[in-house]
C-alpha cells in the first residue's frame, strides 16, 4: 500500500459507518468505498491467527443460485480466513427451490440461522429483494446483469494498492463497454474520486451507454474507436472481454470478436509503469506474452478478491438492520 | 357565435382535464371505473394544448394510487372535484416521488417479474424517468405509460 486514504482505519465494524447490506455500487459514497479499501489493507497485513478471530462463532451462508466458481470460492475462503463457519448452496437443483420454493422464502429460511448471507442469483434485483426480507446483512455476489459490487471494490483496491491513490489517474476502459457490467460499475465508483480521466475505447456498436456518461459527469471522459490514440496518456488499461453470450446475432459477434488485442508492442507505446487490468476470464483481448511483463496486473487483481471480500464480511459483522 | 357545448358538465364527481391527447384510452384500461357513468372527450380542442383528452367521472372521487396513475400517464393533467355542478377543488397533478404496486418492471429479468413482489419505483422529473428499486433499470415516459397496470 503506497498511500493514505481519507477515511480513518476501522477500529470496530459499526453499522453507523458502513452499509447494512452490500447490494449495489450505487449505494456507496467515497467514504464507504474507502472504509472497504482501508479495511482490506489492514486485513492483508494482519497475522493469520488474529484474523481468524474476527468472525469466530459466526456463520456465513453462501447461496449461489447461479453457477459461479471464482466468486463463490473467493467469498468462502474470505469467510474461513476470518474464522467463520460456512454453509453453502451451490446447486439449486438439490434445494427446495427445485420444489417450487420462492427465492424470498429461501432467504427467510437462511435468515434464521446465518449471521451474514452471500447471494448470487440470475435475476436482476434479487439481492435487493433479499435485503428487504432479511434481518441479517446481505452481500450481493452478482444479480443477473445488474450489480457485482465486490468486483468493483476489488478493482478499486487493486488500483489503490498499485498507485497509492485513485484521484488524478488516467484510465482507459477497452472492449465491450455496452454490455460490460464491470466497466459500468467502475465508472460510477470512479466518479466519487477527483480529477479522474477515463478514455473509452470500444468497437463500433459496443460503446458505453449514454446515460452512464451523463450520470458520471464528474469524470473527464474521452471516447474513441482508435485504441492507440490515447495509449501514451494512460496509467491503466482496463480490458474487458467481448461477451459472445450478449449478442443476439452470432454474425454480429464474429465481426467484433477479435476487434482488439493488447500486445507487448502496444504496451511499448504507453508510458512507463502502465498497468493492464481485466476482470477475467480473458479470451483473446490480452496476448499471453503480456502475462510475464510488469504491466500485467490481472492475476494480482483476481487475488485481491480475498482481502476485499474479507473486508466486506468483517465490516458487516455487527450490523443491526 | 354561440359556443357549442359538446360535453355536458356533471353535477357531482371528478373531471380529469388536460390529459395528453390519446392518453384517455390507456387510463380507462388501468383505472377501475366499471359501473360508473363516464363522459369522455377525445382529441378535444384546447387553447393550452392544441388537442387534449378529458374524462368526467360521475359520483366518485379518486384514490391516491389512481391519481398517481393519472399523473404518470396523462402528464400535466388537472383534477377537478365537482360538487353541486361547481368545481370546488382544482389540482394540477404532480409526479409522485415514488410509487408502489401500480407499475410492472419493463425488465423481463427483474426479480419482480419472477416472484410475487410489490413493485417499487423511484420517479424523477425533467425528463420523466422511473427507476426500479430492485433491478435499478431506468426508463422514460413512453415506457412508463406502458408499464402502469390495473
Amino acid at each position: 500500500m503506497k498511500g493514505h486514504l481519507a477515511a480513518k482505519p476501522v477500529k470496530k465494524a459499526n453499522s453507523n459507518h458502513f452499509l447494512s447490506d452490500v447490494i449495489s455500487i450505487s449505494d456507496f459514497s467515497r467514504q464507504t468505498i474507502e472504509l472497504v479499501l482501508t479495511q482490506a489493507a489492514k486485513l492483508e497485513k494482519m497475522p493469520r491467527e488474529k484474523k481468524a478471530k474476527i468472525l469466530q462463532n459466526k456463520l456465513v451462508a453462501t447461496l449461489f443460485l447461479e453457477p459461479s466458481t471464482r466468486t463463490r470460492l473467493s467469498f468462502e475462503s474470505a469467510a474461513q480466513n476470518l474464522g467463520a463457519k460456512v454453509v453453502s448452496l451451490s446447486e439449486p437443483q438439490t434445494s427446495s427451490l427445485s420444489k417450487g420454493e420462492s427465492f424470498s422464502d429461501t432467504i427467510k429460511m437462511a435468515n434464521g440461522y446465518a449471521d451474514i448471507i452471500v447471494v448470487r442469483h440470475s435475476f436482476d434485483g434479487a439481492a435487493r429483494r433479499a435485503a428487504e426480507v432479511c434481518t441479517k446483512p446481505i452481500v450481493n455476489a452478482g444479480d443477473g446483469a445488474n450489480q457485482h459490487p465486490s468486483q468493483t471494490l476489488l478493482d478499486l483496491y487493486t488500483i489503490y494498492k498499485e498507485f497509492g491513490k485513485i484521484d488524478g489517474l488516467k484510465i482507459m476502459m477497452a472492449g465491450d463497454l455496452k454490455y460490460g457490467r464491470t466497466v459500468h460499475s467502475l465508472m460510477y465508483a470512479l466518479s466519487h474520486f477527483k480529477d479522474v480521466t477515463v478514455y473509452l475505447y470500444s468497437p463500433v456498436g459496443l460503446e458505453m451507454p449514454k446515460y452512464i456518461i451523463e450520470e458520471t459527469k464528474n469524470l473527464k471522459i474521452h471516447q474513441t474507436n482508435n485504441l492507440e490514440k490515447f495509449i501514451p496518456n494512460v496509467d491503466i488499461i482496463y480490458a474487458t472481454r467481448i461477451q459472445k453470450e450478449r449478442f443476439p446475432d452470432e454474425l454480429e459477434y464474429q465481426k467484433v470478436k477479435n476487434a482488439y488485442v493488447i500486445t507487448n508492442e502496444l504496451i511499448s507505446k504507453a508510458k512507463k509503469g502502465v498497468k493492464i487490468m481485466h476482470p477475467l476470464p480473458r479470451i483473446t483481448e490480452i496476448a499471453q506474452e503480456v502475462d510475464s511483463t510488469p504491466a500485467a496486473l490481472y492475476f494480482t487483481q483476481a487475488a485481491n478478491g480475498i482481502p476485499v471480500r474479507e473486508a466486506i464480511l468483517s465490516l458487516l459483522q455487527d450490523v443491526k438492520k | 357565435m354561440k359556443k357549442e357545448i359538446r360535453i355536458t358538465p356533471i353535477k357531482k364527481g371528478t373531471a380529469i382535464d388536460h390529459l395528453n391527447a390519446g392518453s384517455a384510452y390507456k387510463l380507462l384500461e388501468v383505472l377501475d371505473l366499471k359501473d360508473l357513468t363516464l363522459t369522455l372527450g377525445i382529441n378535444v380542442e384546447s387553447r393550452k394544448m392544441g388537442r387534449k383528452d378529458i374524462i368526467f367521472i360521475e359520483g366518485r372521487e379518486l384514490s391516491q394510487k389512481e391519481m398517481d396513475k393519472i399523473a404518470l400517464i396523462g402528464k400535466g393533467a388537472t383534477l377537478n372535484i365537482i360538487k353541486n355542478s361547481e368545481i370546488v377543488n382544482k389540482t394540477e397533478l404532480s409526479y409522485p416521488q415514488k410509487v408502489e404496486g401500480i407499475m410492472r418492471c419493463i425488465n423481463p429479468k427483474c426479480i419482480t417479474n419472477a416472484e410475487k413482489i410489490t413493485s417499487k419505483f423511484l420517479i424523477s422529473k425533467n425528463p420523466l424517468q422511473a427507476q426500479c428499486f430492485y433491478c435499478e433499470i431506468k426508463f422514460g415516459d413512453k415506457e412508463i405509460a406502458e408499464a402502469v397496470k390495473k
